[in-house]
């Protein structure tokens, strides 16, 4: 138990002075997800069902390679960002802090993997 | 952390039910959220019945039926009676709002009387606000100013005065903080929609020269960013006012002074 007042406790550590740049983040990469989801679909869409040759072949262009990557690395930048926030709303204490260290982790290792992967096709 | 379901003793049981008044005919049944602190026992909802060509048309005026005439035991908050001092706000019917302005003909059904959700109760249909006005507190609610006090008044012009309606109205029911689940699980941090509504009110004040300061003071991931747009503050206002559109002015001014 600590004796503080109201006022004290309403004020904890003051201000972090940061979340400005967290929520301008956010809304840049909705909406630039917001044009790279479709044309992604619709690329990736194009060689479903394709033989791995013709695969390869498309994701060696120029155009259909970059925006795969585009998409994963600007996806999971956006997964980053968005699950701390749904971390810091329902988790507290050291778990919040290890959730989110976690979840960063988790979004580079997949932005990684998968631009590795849309690489070694296109080269 | 998120509490999805309520600790042991807070799980509500079943209470007293009151005798139906005799030779009534327009009896409705009035289900009301009692727990008293002094008797260490578990919440109990409890069951009135009152005469409803005997009573007022809002909701308070039952609750003083209530305890004018079966329980005086029955507490809660009352002052004003007509929507201006935010004492008897408490949840009726699910929504947050004042019991004073809230018409029983609004009401289908049982009426189902509740405190404001997740806030410590102190007795009955009375919540414990002593961290939201201590939040309210921590916003500075007044007029900052730097320059040399005036030999009139600090004037303001008839349109820059427009820009506080809509926002000096707020009562400080905390019906609209209440209601707000980012307010519910980070309540300790967040300032919650009645709070950052007063800030804007300042912030926006033409008169005041603490904007700088103010928005520094909010720019927080818990103090103003835990508002994720749900519109539970503006949907519950009894006030008819629009907490959120308040916080996302915040927000904006952040942005436009950060890009």
């Amino acid at each position: 138990m600590a004796f503080l007042t109201d006022r004290k406790r309403a004020t904890g550590l003051g201000s972090a002075k940061s979340g400005t740049e967290h929520a301008w983040m956010m809304k840049v990469s909705s909406i630039a997800l917001l044009i790279l989801i479709p044309l992604f679909i619709f690329n990736f869409g194009a060689t479903l069902g394709g033989t791995y040759e013709e695969v390869v072949a498309h994701y060696s262009r120029p155009w259909p390679a970059i925006l795969t990557g585009l998409t994963l690395a600007v996806g999971f930048m956006h997964f980053k960002n968005g699950i701390r926030i749904t971390i810091e709303d329902y988790v507290g204490g050291l778990n919040r802090k290890l959730l989110i260290i976690a979840m960063i982790c988790l979004s580079y290792a997949a932005a990684a993997t998968g631009i590795f992967a849309v690489a070694k096709l296109a080269l | 952390m998120v509490q999805l379901t309520l600790p042991k003793n807070s799980r509500i049981t079943t209470g007293k039910t009151w005798p139906k008044p005799e030779g009534a005919t327009n009896v409705r049944k009035f289900q009301i959220y009692r727990w008293n602190p002094d008797e260490g026992k578990q919440p109990t909802v409890d069951t009135y019945f009152l005469d409803m060509d005997k009573c007022g048309p809002m909701v308070l005026d039952a609750l003083i039926k209530i305890k004018n005439e079966i329980d005086p035991t029955l507490t809660f908050r009352r002052s004003c009676r007509e929507g201006i001092c935010g004492s008897c706000a408490m949840n009726i019917d699910g929504i947050n709002t004042l019991a004073c302005i809230y018409g029983l003909d609004e009401i289908t059904g049982d009426v189902k009387i509740y405190p404001l959700p997740h806030m410590p109760v102190v007795k009955d249909l009375i919540p414990d606000l002593t961290h939201f006005y201590a939040q309210h507190a921590s916003i500075m609610p007044w007029l900052e100013t730097k320059t040399n006090r005036p030999a009139k008044e600090w004037k303001q012009s008839i349109e820059d005065r427009k820009k506080l309606d809509g926002l000096y109205e707020c009562v400080m029911c905390a019906s609209c903080s209440t209601a707000c689940p980012s307010y519910w699980w980070n309540g300790d941090r967040y300032l919650g929609p009645a709070a950052l509504l007063h800030a804007y009110r300042w912030i926006i004040d033409s008169r005041d020269e603490a904007t700088g300061e103010r928005l520094d003071q909010l720019e927080d991931p818990f103090k103003l960013y835990r508002c994720h747009t749900i519109m539970n503050c503006t949907k519950t206002c009894p006030k008819g006012l629009n907490p959120a559109l308040a916080i996302a002015q915040i927000k904006k001014m952040m942005m436009e002074r950060a890009v």
